[in-house]
C-alpha cells in the first residue's frame, strides 16, 4: 500500500487495538462494596470503565490493560486485581 | 504599473494579490514592516484574511500548521533567531506536506547580536524540506511569491517555500517595482484548493508515527516531492514570464559567462554588485562571468554543472558559515563539479552586515586566479 | 551614476527624504535606489540615508562612499560626524545652517548653506527640515524638478500638510535659486 502523503491516517485506531490482550491482571469489580462515587472511571488510562443501568460500574476487557489503577483508587476497595489465566 | 516602494511593502503587496486566508507572525527586525503592512491591511479591510497574533514565532508557525491543515492559504514572514525557533514546526510543515509561504528578511544569527544581514539564518534550514528562493532585488523578491505559492501548492510537490530575500539590504530600500494587478494576480495564481484537510465530518489526522518499518520511505518521498520542484518551478516560471514578462524558469541564471575563464556564484543581492563588478573587470579585458543562484533548495546540481562547464575556476560567495567546514553553498557548488575537475574555490564574506563592495569582488577573482581561497573574506586583522 | 548622502539626526526625516527625492527624480524618467543606513533607528541619534541616480537599473547594493551631493539636515553634526568623507569633486554640499560656515568642505566642492529651520518653523510650525532641504536639492543640483517634488508631496501628506511642506519647499527652493 502506498504511503499516505503528509503521513495522514484516519482516526479509530485506538478501538481497532484490542489491547485487552496486554493484560496480567484482572480487576474484579465487587459492587457490593462499590459506592458508585465513578473515581475508577475518571482515573482509566483506556476510557474504558463504563457505567450499568443501576449505577454500577464495569471494565470493558476487550480493551482494559489490567494496569491496576482503578484498583488502587478505589476508595471502598471494591476493585480487587487478580491473576487472569490464560 | 512601476512605483517607488519600500521592498518589504511591495512584498506585502505581493502577499496580499496572493489572497492568503490566514496570517500568523511575530515581528523581528528586519521583517517587521512586512507584517505591520499585512495587519494594517487585514484591519482596513484590504485583505480578507485572519491575522493572529500570537505570542512567538513557534506559535506563528504553528498556527499556520494548524490554518494550512485545515485548507486554508497561509502566509507568515520572519528571520533570524525567529527562524530559529521554528526550527522544529519547519521540519512538521514539510513532513506534513503542508504549502505554507514564507518570507525570510536574511539576517545573521545571534550571538553575538546582530540585526544585520547574512543568509545563515534560511541557510541552517536547509534540510527541512522547504523550497528556498533567493531574491538579487525587490521586483525579484515580490514575484517569487506569487511563483512560491503556484509551485508550493502545486499537487505534485505539496511543500512549503522560503521566499528570502536580504534584511535591510532589500527590505529597507526603495526601488521601482512593478506590482500586478489583482486580476493578473488571480489569473496565474487561482483560489487555493487543498490537497486534504482537517474535516470534522471526515477526520483524519495529520503526521502520524511512522515506525522504522516506514520513516526512512516518508523521508524518500518527500526528497523526492523536492526534486521535482525542479521542474515545477521551470514550468511556472515560464508561464509567468509569458504573462507578464519577467521569466523565473531558470534555477540558475547566468551573466557574461559564455566565454568566462572564471565563474563567481552567487545568492541574493550580493549579485547586482557582482554584476557592476563584473562589468568593469571585463573592460579591463578580464573574462569574468556570474552564476546566481536563485533556487537553493531543491539545488540545481546539474544546471549548475551544465552553466559552469567551459569554465577555468569557480568561486564561490557564501554569506553563510557551516563552522567547522566550509561555505553551505561552496560545498555544494564543489560537490555538483566534482566530475569536471574544475577547482572551486569558497569565500564567506559580508557576515553580520559588513558591506561588500565591488573593489572586494575584484580582489576575491584576484585570489581565485591565484589559487587562494577557502577562506574568510575581509578579516580585519587588527582586531585578530 | 549620482549619488546623494543625507546626514540627519534620527527623527528629523532623512529616511522620507531620500525616498521622497527618489520618487521625485523617478517621474523625471531616471532609475532610482533609496536607501537607509541600516539600524540606526533612534530619535536624536546620528543616521543616514543614501539616494542613487542611474539612467539604467541599478543594480549596486553596497553602502555610498564617495556622494556627488551631500545634504547635512543638523549643522550640528558637523562635529560629531566627518560629513563631507569622500565627497566627489565637483560635488555639491547643502548644510542646514543660519550661520556663516566655521568649517571648509573639500576643495572643488560647493558650499551651499541654507536656513532650512527658520523655513520650516515658519511654514509649518515645527522643525521638521527635511522638505525644505529637498526644496534647496532641486534647486542646487536639478536632479529634481520642482514639480515632481510637489507631486512626491502631494502623494505623501493628507492636502494640508500637503500645502504647507510645499510651501517650506518652494521658499528653500527659492532662496538657493538666488543665491547661485
Amino acid at each position: 500500500m502506498a504511503l499516505a502523503i503528509g503521513c495522514r491516517a484516519k482516526p479509530g485506531k485506538s478501538r481497532d487495538n484490542k489491547t485487552g490482550s496486554w493484560r496480567v491482571f484482572k480487576p474484579i469489580f465487587n459492587h457490593e462494596k462499590c459506592s458508585q462515587c465513578g473515581l475508577c472511571q475518571t482515573i482509566c488510562p483506556e476510557g474504558c470503565i463504563h457505567e450499568e443501568e443501576e449505577g454500577f460500574l464495569n471494565p470493558d476487557y476487550t480493551y482494559c490493560k489490567g494496569c491496576g489503577l482503578c484498583s488502587e483508587e478505589c476508595p471502598s476497595e471494591a476493585i480487587e486485581m487478580k491473576q487472569e489465566e490464560k | 504599473m512601476m512605483e517607488i516602494t519600500e521592498g518589504s511593502h511591495a512584498v506585502a503587496e505581493a502577499v496580499r494579490l496572493c489572497r492568503p486566508q490566514v496570517i500568523a507572525a511575530y515581528p523581528i527586525t528586519p521583517q517587521t514592516h512586512i507584517v505591520e503592512a499585512l495587519a494594517d491591511m487585514v484591519a482596513n479591510c484590504k485583505l480578507d484574511a485572519d491575522y493572529i497574533t500570537v505570542d512567538s514565532e513557534f506559535s506563528a508557525l504553528s498556527a499556520c500548521l494548524g490554518a494550512s491543515a485545515a485548507g486554508s492559504r497561509t502566509y507568515s514572514a520572519t528571520t533570524s533567531q525567529g527562524l530559529a525557533l521554528m526550527f522544529e514546526v519547519c521540519f512538521n510543515v514539510a513532513g506534513m506536506r503542508l504549502p505554507i509561504v514564507m518570507s525570510i528578511t536574511n539576517r545573521a544569527l545571534g550571538a553575538p547580536l546582530s540585526i544585520w544581514n547574512d543568509q545563515q539564518d534560511s541557510i541552517s534550514l536547509r534540510d527541512s524540506g522547504w523550497i528556498q528562493f533567493y531574491a538579487e532585488d525587490n521586483q525579484e523578491a515580490t514575484d517569487l511569491h506569487i511563483i512560491a505559492y503556484r509551485v508550493a501548492e502545486d499537487f505534485s510537490i505539496l511543500l512549503p517555500a522560503f521566499v528570502c530575500f536580504d534584511g535591510f539590504i532589500l527590505s529597507h530600500t526603495y526601488e521601482p517595482i512593478d506590482i500586478l494587478s489583482q486580476e493578473d494576480v488571480d489569473k496565474f495564481l487561482p483560489k487555493f484548493t487543498p490537497y486534504q484537510r482537517l474535516d470534522a465530518a471526515d477526520p483524519i489526522s495529520f503526521g502520524m508515527y511512522a515506525t522504522p518499518d516506514y520513516y526512512l520511505e516518508f523521508r524518500y518521498e518527500t526528497d523526492c516531492a523536492l526534486k521535482r520542484a525542479k521542474g515545477v518551478i521551470q514550468k511556472v516560471g515560464k508561464e509567468f514570464g509569458t504573462m507578464f514578462g519577467r521569466d523565473y524558469s531558470a534555477l540558475v541564471e547566468g551573466y557574461r559567462l559564455d566565454d568566462a575563464e572564471t565563474a563567481i556564484v552567487a545568492m541574493g543581492s550580493i549579485c547586482g554588485t557582482v554584476k557592476d563588478a563584473i562589468d568593469e573587470m571585463r573592460d579591463a579585458g578580464k573574462k569574468v562571468g556570474l552564476l546566481k543562484i536563485r533556487v537553493f533548495r531543491p539545488f540545481p546540481d546539474d544546471e549548475i554543472a551544465q552553466a559552469l562547464s567551459k569554465v577555468q575556476r569557480v568561486a564561490v560567495l557564501d554569506k553563510d558559515i557551516s563552522l567547522g567546514s566550509k561555505g553551505a553553498v561552496a560545498l555544494e557548488v564543489r560537490d555538483a563539479l566534482y566530475k569536471t575537475g574544475i577547482p572551486v574555490k569558497g569565500y564567506i564574506l559580508g557576515l553580520g552586515g559588513r558591506d561588500v563592495r565591488k573593489k572586494d569582488i575584484k580582489e576575491i577573482v584576484s585570489l581565485v586566479e591565484k589559487g587562494i581561497g577557502d577562506q574568510f573574506f575581509g578579516l580585519r586583522k587588527e582586531l585578530l | 551614476m549620482r549619488e546623494l548622502r543625507i546626514h540627519g539626526r534620527g527623527g528629523q526625516g532623512s529616511v522620507t527624504a531620500a525616498e521622497l527625492i527618489a520618487i521625485a527624480a523617478f517621474e523625471g524618467g531616471v532609475y532610482v535606489q533609496a536607501f537607509p543606513a541600516f539600524g540606526v533607528e533612534r530619535r536624536g541619534a546620528p543616521v543616514q540615508a543614501f539616494v542613487r541616480f542611474d539612467d539604467k537599473k541599478i543594480r549596486k547594493r553596497s553602502q555610498v562612499y564617495e556622494p556627488d551631493y551631500i545634504i547635512v539636515q543638523d549643522s550640528s553634526l558637523i562635529k560629531d560626524v566627518n560629513v563631507f568623507q569622500g565627497v566627489k569633486k565637483g560635488g555639491i554640499v547643502i548644510v542646514n545652517t543660519e550661520k556663516k560656515p566655521d568649517y571648509k568642505v573639500p576643495e572643488g566642492v560647493k558650499l551651499i548653506t541654507i536656513d532650512a529651520t527658520s523655513i520650516a518653523l515658519k511654514a509649518l510650525g515645527l522643525p521638521i527640515t527635511n522638505t525644505s532641504l529637498m526644496g534647496a536639492f532641486a534647486a542646487a543640483t536639478g536632479e529634481i524638478k520642482f514639480s515632481a517634488l510637489e507631486n512626491a508631496l502631494n502623494h505623501r501628506f493628507p492636502k494640508d500638510l500637503a500645502v504647507k511642506n510645499i510651501e517650506a519647499a518652494r521658499q528653500a527652493f527659492d532662496t538657493v535659486k538666488r543665491s547661485i
